[in-house]
């Protein structure tokens, strides 16, 4: 049960994080608008206060800071510079990986924490230092003790009385909140006085059952400090309106905390006093989304204020984004299965139909066409449902690129385009790691040191251009860096080296830099902890080729590299010719296909012993058999007459011969994962109208085990070397 | 292994009375629990899979789901059935997936006294020792109890 609620916090905190990072990347681009802040606010209150309901101490501790520091420049106390910025956005980041790590049991990097946590502590008025969650971060030392060790104040802690007047709203106790234990929790602070207030109580017959009444006046008299007073209130905050006046003791405090941080010239326990009591109860009819605050009103009576408006905030309805729905994954797959089965379904029927031997079909043709449609559009609805917009994958980017950036002694700024884009959820999911390792490399590689970018006229900071587009049934991913580009003499060198290349082969730019994707091919210096770590680019082309994408390189020196990314909008369906090969139908996807062409006698030319070439309009191209391929054999005399003409990554085309050409159409893709381990030259599986299930095949890998077409491709090589 | 397999006897002694399906493959009788098994078919021409091993014999659609389809015979190292419309296909649920299973004939139903199965004894061939987890003798025939798990495995990966 409660691993289900712990669930939703996650969940929500992944939104909140997100909103964060959104409102931390405007503030980096020069939007200081207080609602950008008070949104940040709320999210990271939003996370401390969840958390805290969950024990997890580490990130309310740090949410804890976090937020103090925003309050600060909420209440514009502090000023948004470069340097607090930085220090946000790396909060940030550390707070996502607290998220993570309490969700998923991971470590932390303490030191990391620490360090964070002491350059937020620098931006905290000291008052606040000591606000209940203390105890938790540093696990021993009491709070008294931190405020002498702090502040050099008072040694002896001096008993002080606060006067307290709380009134409840209807909504607090509508929240479940009950101001008894609320009595309790001060009365353990120290000596509690309890009169009721209850003058605004009407008439029996007057009284409304769901409205709130009641009114108390506290007289508290304690050793702790005021902070923890208003800790006791800290759930009720908006719910209720509340006025805490110190006695005597505000002066001294007052004077401490003037010595101690003259940085923050409104010392909170002085203004606390001189707070009028008719702020405070205004708050919770304010609107919801914060305006800025009167640089005027006192600043502890803005953080009575603020805080409860943050609260009530949350509750009203953004007025934003569009109202939306938390499904389940699964549901939504469930659905997709049952529409591809839809699909499925209409082309047997059709198959059907078309076998019946009936002389006029038209009328059910034309029921089946709006079958079809009808299908089509479900089909496009339920792809829209999984469809979701690039923008939090590209704001982890950012984080990336801070951490490579941080770790390498670079600046570089990520600059984002396109990021409503919406591509499959799984597209997405499975991008992430590519997209890691490629920007991380931009930053490695590509962006040169400051000095050197200096040296050769180019702003000191790098700059790094992602953006996200929809290019005619495609969903382009780019990826640019104002960097040096591709050390092409360095490639190759390395190429060489490792025996990736004949040492005198000569190659095109294009192919230079296309290396840079062949299998354990590394470019770093000395190994850096951040890419080159024995796995290079041609994982990441691996993992864009299983999603059904291709990736592609070009730069130019001097000015950079950019990596494009072209994939399919989803990865449930895709058109495909039907083919025959070896008495087995099978499916081409039909984005590999250059042209297809019925091949005769005199466009055959051998090369050697076996190497055969088609000639298409003067240009050679070697012929690769998909029945020898993939190991079938043909039963029957028919001869593979039929070459689909295909180009892979590298620019390399192939003819790949086939018995026959059946069909164009859409086919609904079937993985073969945990039907049967990977199998060479095919991608996929597919069912065709007949029910029968159809190979769908991967002309790259085909390609690759044709020993005639690899053997071509290394004589090119090598006669291109010579 | 062989604890493994012992306990796995032990679980099924200890199971009340229980009903298996009994079927021949290449001439010999088996028999499988009847909870494990889906549905019977008909045997159909299954697609091929490119460079799949000998006792893979492809994949069929069942209700638009994509499944393997093994031959039992050429699993156990018997000789490789000829498939024909007269075989059957027995869909089983294995690690959570379905699998076909192609068996000659399917005989009948069988109510099996759990104390009535014997360990298998040893023989030579430790495929055999993992593939049958017991036997019982059934109108005078032997029937050999299968040890689906073992003999489904995780899926493979298949030799280029």
């Amino acid at each position: 049960m409660s691993g289900s609620i712990q669930d939703t916090f996650f969940e929500e905190c992944e939104e909140l994080l997100e909103a964060t990072d959104e409102g931390l990347t405007a503030i980096e681009g020069g939007d200081h608008d207080s609602e950008v802040v008070n949104a940040i606010f709320r999210a990271v209150h939003s996370i401390k206060g969840g958390a805290g309901a969950f024990g997890l101490d580490d990130l309310v501790a740090f949410a804890h800071r976090f937020e103090t520091v925003f309050d600060e420049v909420r209440s514009n106390r502090l000023d948004l510079d470069e340097k607090l910025i930085q220090l946000l956005l790396r909060s940030s980041d550390q707070l996502s990986a607290l998220v993570e790590a309490a969700r998923d049991g991971g470590e932390i990097d303490e030191a990391h924490n620490d360090t964070l946590l002491a350059a937020l502590d620098e931006y905290i008025p000291e008052e606040e230092e000591d606000l209940t969650f203390e105890p938790m971060g540093l696990g021993g030392p009491a709070p008294m003790m931190d405020l002498g060790d702090l502040g050099g104040a008072p040694a002896e802690p001096q008993e002080e009385t606060y006067r307290i007047r709380f009134q409840p709203l209807k909504e607090m106790y509508g929240t479940g909140n009950e101001p008894f234990f609320l009595f309790q929790a001060l009365k353990d602070l120290g000596e509690l006085t309890v009169t009721m207030d209850e003058n605004e109580l009407p008439g029996f017959d007057a009284m409304d059952m769901a409205e709130a009444y009641l009114a108390w006046d506290l007289v508290l008299v304690t050793k702790e400090t005021r902070s923890k007073v208003e800790a006791v209130f800290e759930f009720v905050e908006g719910l209720c309106e509340l006025s805490i006046n110190g006695d005597g003791d505000a002066e001294a405090e007052a004077n401490a905390l003037a010595a101690l941080d003259a940085m923050f010239a409104a010392p909170p326990a002085g203004d606390a006093a001189a707070a009028p009591e008719g702020e405070a109860p205004a708050a919770p009819f304010e609107p919801p989304v914060p305006a800025p605050e009167p640089e005027a009103k006192p600043a502890a009576a803005e953080e009575k204020a603020s805080a409860p408006k943050a609260e009530s905030g949350k509750q009203e309805q953004r007025g934003g984004p569009k109202p939306t729905l938390r499904v389940e994954l699964e549901r939504v797959d469930r659905l997709i299965n049952a529409v591809g089965e839809l699909i499925i379904n209409h082309s047997m029927l059709a198959q059907q139909i078309a076998n019946l031997n009936v002389s006029d079909t038209r009328d059910v043709e034309t029921e089946l066409e709006g079958f079809k449609n009808l299908a089509r559009d479900i089909q496009e609805g339920v792809m829209a449902i999984r469809a979701q917009p690039v923008k939090p994958l590209f704001q982890r980017m950012a984080r990336i690129v801070r951490e490579a950036s941080a770790a390498t002694g670079k600046t570089c700024k990520l600059v984002t385009e396109g990021e409503n884009t919406e591509v499959d959820k799984t597209v997405i999911e499975r991008l992430s790691d590519p997209l890691t390792h490629i920007l991380r490399n931009a930053v490695d590689h590509g962006v040169e040191k400051p000095e050197d970018r200096e040296a050769v006229g180019k702003s000191k900071v790098g700059e790094i251009r992602l953006s996200a587009s929809h290019r005619s049934g495609s969903v382009c991913i780019e990826i640019k860096d104002d960097g040096a580009g591709v050390n092409r003499p360095r490639v190759k060198q390395i190429a060489i080296e490792k025996g990736l290349i004949p040492e005198n082969a000569e190659l095109t730019d294009g192919e230079i830099d296309n290396l840079l994707f062949a299998p354990g091919f590394s470019t770093a210096k000395e190994i850096s902890n951040l890419s080159g770590r024995g796995v290079g680019m041609d994982v990441v082309k691996n993992a864009v080729t299983g999603l059904g994408g291709r990736i592609n390189i070009s730069s130019a020196p001097g000015k950079g590299s950019t990596f494009t990314i072209i994939l399919p909008l989803t990865l449930a369906v895709m058109d495909g010719m039907v083919v025959s090969v070896a008495d087995q139908t099978m499916v081409v996807p039909i984005t590999s296909i250059v042209e297809t062409m019925r091949g005769s006698d005199d466009m055959i030319n051998s090369l050697g012993a076996d190497g055969t070439l088609l000639s298409i309009r003067g240009n050679f191209v070697p012929i690769c058999d998909v029945a020898g391929a993939l190991g079938l054999y043909r039963e029957s005399d028919q001869q593979a007459g039929v070459y689909l003409l295909v180009e892979t990554e590298t620019g390399q085309r192939c003819a790949l011969a086939v018995d026959d050409i059946h069909d164009q159409r859409q086919v609904v893709i079937k993985s073969l994962d945990g039907v049967c381990g990977e199998i060479p030259g095919v991608a996929a599986a597919t069912i065709l109208g007949d029910g029968k299930i159809a190979m769908i095949l991967d002309p790259e890998s085909i390609i690759a085990a044709s020993p005639t077409a690899a053997a071509f491709d290394t004589e090119r090589r090598m006669s291109n070397a010579s | 292994m062989q604890a493994e397999a012992k306990q796995t006897d032990q679980e099924v002694k200890h199971a009340e009375h229980s009903e298996f399906v009994s079927f021949t493959v290449a001439g010999q009788a088996f028999c499988l629990k009847i909870t494990q098994i889906r549905e019977i078919r008909r045997w159909s021409p299954v697609t091929i899979l490119p460079h799949a091993p000998a006792d893979v014999l492809g994949v069929m659609n069942l209700r638009g789901a994509v499944i393997p389809i093994y031959d039992l015979s050429a699993r156990f190292g018997l000789q490789q059935t000829e498939a024909s419309e007269r075989n059957v296909v027995i869909v089983v649920s294995v690690h959570g997936k379905p699998v076909g299973l192609l068996a000659e004939s399917v005989s009948e139903i069988i109510s099996i006294n759990p104390d009535d199965i014997q360990d298998t004894p040893p023989v030579d061939s430790r495929n055999t020792m993992e593939y049958i987890q017991g036997i019982i003798s059934h109108d005078d025939t032997m029937v050999r109890i299968i040890n689906l798990d073992a003999v489904i495995s995780a899926p493979e990966q298949v030799m280029p």
